[in-house]
């Protein structure tokens, strides 16, 4: 059975979009003196698609909880404003707007039971929104059917793992039918293996309701695995918006670049002369349509070809053997990373007793970088280099 | 018996001795004095076994008297100063500004000396030919009528009583709920608040029951504090607690070993363990309410 999020028995099923302008929140500076204020969002404007899973990307401290408690009403703007669907909740109480909220913590009562747990949101209900009792404990349990744990409920929060925890935590985010699901973290507290079964969980849970789902993380591995959209922030500010493999095809700066991708992207230290790419003496692109100058280059792991004949050479270090593929690890004098992590085939064989190793370059996961605005800089390939 | 448990008794042997001679033998003690029959405290004899200590303690007006103000003094001032230290630590908790200077204020009293605040205490609430004392002259400004608080009727007593064990006992309780409030996570307020929870739910359902096991143990200590209560009595009151109509049972058991009418260690053995008995059967009935109520 699917779960239908619909309120008030009007038969219309609940999917909204979400709309922020130029949302900003600043806080005043800590303690006394030095009253110095930190701007934790700064305008922020995005319209969020409704149905869609949105992941928020970023690294600690870069505004992304906050977004989300501006979201939900916990906090309010500085200046800009929050639409719901068409409507205009910027000055709406948390409990007026529909948001269900997820902790990394779970915060799930630990003196109540599953049941009570769940329930706890519905018996809130007043006035003509009351339900009866029987309502209340059919939406109770189907809510925790929803996110499988209908043969716990007697148990409580601290009788069960993290996973089974952060699902209880889920169904009383859902219980209500929530406009919007938020998650913060939510799976920042769950082991491995726990998080890659989760993450898998909230994306069923979220196709199967049609809940507007936005979800923060420092994580790039989970906002890419499962995101319809991902948002990454850097203090405060919005980097880039997009879908997961365009953000990591085209990353519009060195930050987004460097921020997603494991192995992460090599930089190198790069100049660009008469329409060629140079790293140290090494002429391995040719680069058109780019001003002469220096440049940061930054290549994904995969972007590296081993050939007898590659126009950049490393002094190679090892070779990581995974089975699916393997990890040549070198370096190099212009490379800012410590090791040059390149992801070869597994059919190709590198002599390790060499002490150089030379590499092609794949154009397109090439990118070049402004070195002072680290601003993604678009070049096209020369002919040479077309395959 | 094994090497390596006689090693273990060897370490135990110092606690164990100590645990002894200034715990059990006490102890044992008071209950053998407690059956001798017209002990002498001079000749160190006694001419019977029996329960007639009991019997004459129970029979005693005085002792009669000092159960009955013990309870009052515990059932009143019990409930009334958690309820007070909870509704003072839920407002501390929730202002910013100046909240320091206010838990230092109402930690105050709790390193006062008791005969000092019993003294100030007295001098409030005092009626003497020569002046009303302070509380008197309000009551007066409001068209009352002056009451003698430490001379006068058992009531005005009672109430001087309960008042200061309250004003007492609040610091150590405040102390203790303030650090439990802020225990309690921020995620479980934000959680109810994205719910929609009023206020009172809130408290009812989260605040309360996550530090309960604190408020259990405020009324447990609380309930012991109170039945031993004598020092309190002596600040404002004076020593001989019988003739103010004022004494405790520890106050009366003090009383039976070096008061004015003192030297019967036996009366006093078996009120104190008429005492024991009290306590010990209210913090079993406070242990079976506990299991149902207090969480974790």
């Amino acid at each position: 059975m699917r779960f239908v999020l619909t309120k008030n028995n009007d038969g219309a099923t609940f999917l909204m979009k979400v709309v922020l302008q130029d949302l900003t929140k600043k806080y005043a500076g800590r303690s006394g003196r030095g009253k110095e204020e930190v701007t934790a969002v700064n305008r922020f404007s995005f319209e969020i698609p409704d149905g869609k899973l949105i992941g928020l990307l970023g690294p600690s401290g870069c505004g992304k909880s906050t977004t989300l408690n501006l979201i939900s009403g916990l906090e309010k703007p500085t200046s800009g404003r929050i639409f719901f669907g068409d409507r205009d909740v910027t000055e709406l109480a948390p409990e007026h707007r529909g948001v269900g909220l997820v902790f990394q913590n779970y915060a799930l009562y630990p003196h109540l039971t599953v049941r009570q747990n769940i329930l706890f949101p519905l018996q809130n209900l007043k006035g003509k929104e009351k339900l009866s009792k029987e309502e209340m404990e059919r939406r109770a349990y189907e809510a925790a059917r929803l996110v499988q744990i209908e043969n716990l409920m007697d148990r409580k929060p601290g009788e069960m793992s993290g996973g089974q925890q952060q699902r209880v935590a889920i169904a009383r985010a859902l219980v209500k039918t929530p406009n919007v699901l938020l998650l913060d973290e939510p799976l920042s507290n769950l082991d491995a293996r726990l998080r890659l079964q989760t993450r898998e969980e909230i994306k069923r849970i979220q196709q199967e309701t049609g809940v507007t789902t936005i979800f923060v993380t420092h994580d790039q591995e989970e906002a890419m695995s499962i995101s319809d959209l991902i948002v990454v922030m850097k203090a405060g500010v919005v980097q880039q918006i997009g879908v997961p493999q365009e953000v990591y095809d085209c990353p519009v700066n060195l930050f987004v670049a460097k921020f997603l991708g494991t192995p992460p992207i090599n930089v190198f230290d790069g100049v660009v002369k008469e329409g060629a790419l140079y790293i140290g003496d090494d002429r391995v692109l040719s680069a058109e349509n780019v001003p002469d100058g220096e440049v940061y280059v930054g290549i994904r792991p995969e972007g590296f070809v081993p050939a007898a004949d590659g126009e950049l050479s490393c002094s190679l270090k090892t070779v990581e053997v995974t089975g699916r593929d393997r990890t040549v690890v070198s370096t190099h004098p212009n490379c800012s990373n410590v090791q040059i992590r390149s992801i070869v085939d597994a059919q190709t064989r590198i002599d390790t007793a060499e002490e150089i190793v030379r590499f092609h370059l794949r154009p397109s996961k090439v990118h070049l970088f402004h070195r002072q605005t680290e601003e993604r800089i678009a070049f096209r390939v020369g002919e040479e280099n077309r395959k | 018996m094994k090497k390596a448990n006689l090693k273990g008794w060897l370490y135990l042997t110092p606690a164990l001795i100590f645990l002894g001679v200034f715990l059990v033998y006490p102890l044992v003690d008071v209950l053998i004095y407690s059956f001798e029959e017209g002990y002498n405290f001079a000749s160190q004899t006694f001419w019977g076994v029996g329960f007639y200590n009991y019997s004459y303690v129970l029979h005693d007006p005085y002792f009669l008297q000092a159960v009955k103000n013990t309870f009052l003094i515990v059932l009143i001032t019990v409930p009334l100063s958690t309820g007070i230290a909870l509704f003072l630590s839920v407002l501390l908790a929730s202002i910013r500004p100046l909240r320091e200077l206010f838990q230092t204020v109402y930690f105050l009293p709790y390193v006062t000396n008791t005969l000092a605040v019993g003294l100030v205490f007295m001098i409030l609430f005092k009626k003497t030919p020569y002046s009303d004392g302070l509380v008197n002259l309000c009551i007066m400004a409001f068209g009352g009528e002056a009451v003698d608080f430490i001379d006068g009727p058992y009531w005005a007593k009672m109430f001087v009583m309960c008042f200061y064990t309250i004003w007492v006992v609040m610091p150590f309780k405040i102390l203790i709920l303030t650090s439990a409030l802020a225990s309690v996570k921020e995620d479980y307020y934000k959680a109810a608040r994205v719910d929609g929870t009023s206020r009172f739910r809130i408290f009812y359902r989260i605040t309360l029951p996550m530090i309960s096991p604190m408020i259990f143990y405020l009324v447990i200590t609380g309930f012991i504090g109170a039945f031993k209560a004598y020092s309190d009595e002596v600040a404002i009151f004076g020593t001989d607690l019988n003739a103010a109509g004022m004494n405790t049972i520890v106050g009366y058991i003090y009383d039976m070993l070096y008061g004015n009418s003192g030297g019967y260690p036996s009366y006093a053995s078996a009120a104190a363990l008429i005492l024991f008995a009290i306590v010990f059967t209210i913090t079993v009935i406070n242990l079976l309410i506990s299991r149902k109520k207090v969480f974790y």
